[in-house]
């Protein structure tokens, strides 16, 4: 067996990669870009866990309870408590690898955020990826240079090796290629998947990073693999576009006091305020754009929703949303101290992905998944703050997980093996052109809004139908398998629950849906079923 | 609004650089030089400014926001990121060129690997628990922010790879490092900080203004020059 592969070097693949090294196990650390540019940075507001500095009488029990009534208890509870359980123990590392989590009087503060009463959110102004990143970063290197953490920038994912048949088979390893030089290297041993959500399918329609293209999650449904809630798709509340993308004003805007409003009869209507007067603008994001996208509907009111971000004290723009104000100067030519932002809701998160256990385990022996790119924690709607600390805690379970599997045999540390130069037909084959991206991305936008119904939905699936009908390279047609898997998904989860709204069926339906929805691909035909939801467990969860 | 990007491109790292020429039209004005470059690789056959047919260009980027570094150019003659230069703010014709402090892989694409490895060799991480502090962390911020992008390498006249000198790319981050070090590990950082980056620098300032995250340049190395040449390590 070779070194542990982590594909993807954001904050849960870093967070793999450490905690695989500080168990004296190497790994290569795989990714298109150096992790500068993994879109982890690009996170805002901040990471949730109950450190109770603010004085509330916070509690793991009650981030539990609130990150599975965020996800309209559809998580696993036993991964859920895991992760709520370990929040602080993540934060207090990071603040120890240097992260300069916003202080006052020699203790970290903590934030508001959607979803949750209690001040919960440890943050670095609107930056908080970022800052966390440069940390974990820095630490990487300690074990890069200790010979632990191999670098295997700028280079992507080719093919998983899978052997074996039926029941026997199991993820071996990777072929992946520099893309500076189109050599091609075989990785052994076993892989976690980091790499991050599927933004590439909604090219320019998401706040994600342009890497992140969905043809190795593709690849990965395609190869058989178990894949989890994917009819869950997060919209944003407060995004706005620019050239090329969504781009995120954080939930610490409406955390900090931020308002929404929509003009109705002509005069601003704080609408969120009136109809969920308990957390107002802080409600979960499935509910705070599903009502946007109600009354920017509504006949008595013009369809444009603005944030009001004028009440802010000078002290907070200062302090804590400096670097918001600067972005959206810079983007949109407003002032939000003195001027209200025209938002809109956008992709932001896919709760859905690779389907893991508590361990972080997939359908297939030898692979695993952790970060957006896996189904985990969030269930049918992911609280702010979450994805962070998900990222962080799923890394680290799931390197602990690598090493309980592996122990007893030898993980050695030699160089992945170079096959040479990539062959013009393995190029060809791995080709996606920017047409076929764009037909699948117009069919997955007609049917998957914030607002879904069956027609719709069917109309998504039969243009699905004729994509795949059409000449396609092999993954320009794993991409479509994944969007068919997506939509299947939404058509068959025939109720509503968090970020899936159907508006022919707007209730909840535990008796039949308080499942997870599982999505297979075998020969090119993909099954829905609904499988329960594991039992809470008595230990609390923590050992997964 | 019409612009036409003058490129200068390289098929490999090994061929001649030339130059071509594409024609550009959006009726968007808030378009930057990473959507042309972007819109101009989607189009299923592209041709240049004379019509022939071209391949597409070879260029990095990721976030199109400003925060990860991957676009950083030279857009006339300045060291930028493409998505921070707005297409309505250039001139008609706009010249791209790839970094030049770095080997090119290929068109506007440059091998940055020199500044992961610079940070290795400054032994650029904690060995210990950071000495988090109120007074330090408007700095430890500051300097988290950086892109390493490699625009403020670029203007430096003192820099090029794979020489000791490891430019500012390397002392704003080690400033994190500075003020978060226990005091009882600050001398030994400080010999590193002396001898790869302050006694190399020339002082031209050329790195001032050009830092695309506006990095306060100077702030943090008042902080890190007070600790490390003017040995105030502070009170253990």
């Amino acid at each position: 067996m070779g070194r542990v592969n982590i594909v993807g070097a954001g904050l849960s693949g870093l967070s793999a990669a450490i905690h695989l090294a500080k168990a004296g196990i190497p790994c290569n650390l795989i990714s298109a870009l150096p992790s500068e540019r993994a879109q982890s940075v690009l996170a805002e507001g901040g990471i949730n866990a109950a450190l109770d500095t603010m004085g509330e009488h916070d509690t793991p029990a009650e981030h539990f309870a609130d990150t599975m009534k965020g996800g309209v208890d559809l998580a696993d509870p036993n991964a859920v408590a895991g992760l709520t359980e370990h929040a602080p123990e993540i934060v207090r590392w990071m603040f120890s690898l240097g992260t300069p989590f916003q202080m006052e009087e020699e203790r970290l503060i903590l934030r508001n955020f959607g979803g949750q009463k209690k001040k919960r959110t440890a943050y670095s102004k609107s930056s908080t990826g970022k800052v966390l990143m440069t940390a974990l970063i820095d630490e990487a290197r300690r074990w890069e240079d200790a010979g632990l953490i191999h670098r295997f920038s700028h280079h992507l994912t080719e093919d998983l090796t899978i052997e074996g048949e039926g029941e026997d088979r199991c993820c071996s390893g990777l072929v992946i290629r520099d893309t500076y030089t189109s050599r091609l290297l075989n990785c052994p041993g076993p892989v976690i998947l980091c790499s991050g959500g599927m933004n590439g399918i909604f090219p320019g329609l998401t706040t994600g990073t342009v890497p992140n293209t969905g043809n190795l999650t593709a690849l990965v449904f395609a190869k058989g693999v178990e894949f989890g809630n994917l009819e869950f798709i997060q919209y944003h509340p407060t995004t706005v576009g620019i050239p090329g993308k969504r781009m995120l004003i954080s939930e610490a805007a409406r955390g900090e006091g931020g308002r929404l409003f929509i003009l109705r009869d002509g005069k601003p209507w704080y609408f969120m305020e009136e109809k969920y007067p308990e957390l107002g603008n802080l409600m979960p994001r499935d509910v705070v754009s599903r009502e946007m996208f109600f009354v920017s509907h509504r006949p008595d009111c013009e369809p444009q929703v603005y944030l009001d971000l004028t009440g802010l004290p000078a002290a907070t723009w200062e302090k804590k949303l400096s670097d918001m104000r600067e972005e959206i100067l810079h983007y949109l030519s407003i002032d939000p101290v003195t001027a209200p932002v025209p938002v809109s809701p956008g992709i932001h998160f896919f709760m859905g992905g690779v389907l893991v256990d508590a361990a972080h385990r997939s359908s297939l022996p030898g692979l695993y998944a952790a970060g957006e790119c896996a189904c985990q924690y969030h269930g049918a709607n992911r609280l702010g703050g979450n994805s962070m600390l998900g990222a962080l805690y799923g890394g680290k379970v799931a390197a602990e997980s690598v090493t309980l599997t592996c122990k007893g045999e030898s993980l050695h540390s030699d160089e992945p093996v170079d096959l040479g130069l990539a062959p013009t037909q393995w190029r060809e084959e791995r080709m996606v052109a920017p047409v076929q991206v764009e037909r699948l991305c117009s069919v997955l936008w007609e049917g998957l809004g914030i607002a879904r119904e069956e027609t719709v939905l069917s109309s998504a699936a039969k243009g699905l139908e004729e994509l795949l009908a059409g000449d396609l390279t092999p993954w320009e047609r794993n991409r479509a398998l994944l969007g068919k898997a997506i939509v299947s998904s939404a058509l068959a989860r025939r109720e509503s629950r968090g970020a899936h709204y159907r508006t022919d069926f707007p209730q909840r339906d535990d008796a039949q849906f308080q499942k997870t929805t599982v999505a297979v691909c075998r020969d090119g035909a993909i099954d829905i079923v609904f499988r329960p939801i594991p039992e809470r467990r008595t230990d609390n969860g923590t050992n997964p | 609004m019409e612009r036409i990007l003058d490129i200068l491109r390289r098929d490999s790292r090994e061929s001649t650089p030339y130059r071509q020429f594409f024609h550009y039209e959006t009726a968007d004005e808030t378009e930057t030089v990473a959507t042309a470059l972007m819109k101009l690789c989607d189009a299923s056959d592209l041709r240049d400014l004379s019509g022939e047919p071209a391949r597409p260009i070879l260029w990095e980027c990721s976030c199109l926001q400003k925060k990860c570094g991957a676009c950083a150019m030279v857009i006339d003659g300045i060291p930028r990121l493409a998505c921070d230069v707005k297409l309505a703010d250039c001139k008609e014709t706009i010249r791209l060129e790839p970094l030049r402090k770095f080997p090119v892989v290929a068109d506007l694409t440059v091998d940055r690997t020199v500044m992961q490895d610079n940070l290795r060799a400054i032994r650029l991480w904690l060995t210990d628990q950071a000495a988090m502090r109120d007074k330090v962390m408007d700095a430890a911020y500051e300097a988290s922010r950086c892109l390493q992008c490699g625009c403020c390498l670029e203007v430096c006249p003192n820099f090029y790879a794979g020489g000791s000198f490891t430019g500012m790319a390397s002392a704003i981050p080690f400033s994190r490092l500075l003020a978060e070090l226990p005091v009882s590990q600050r001398k030994e950082a400080a010999k590193l900080y002396t001898g790869r980056f302050y006694n190399g620098c020339g002082k031209s300032l050329a790195c001032r203004n050009i830092c695309p995250a506006g990095i306060d340049v100077d702030d943090l190395l008042v902080n890190s020059n007070a600790i490390a040449v003017w040995k105030r390590f502070g009170k253990p």
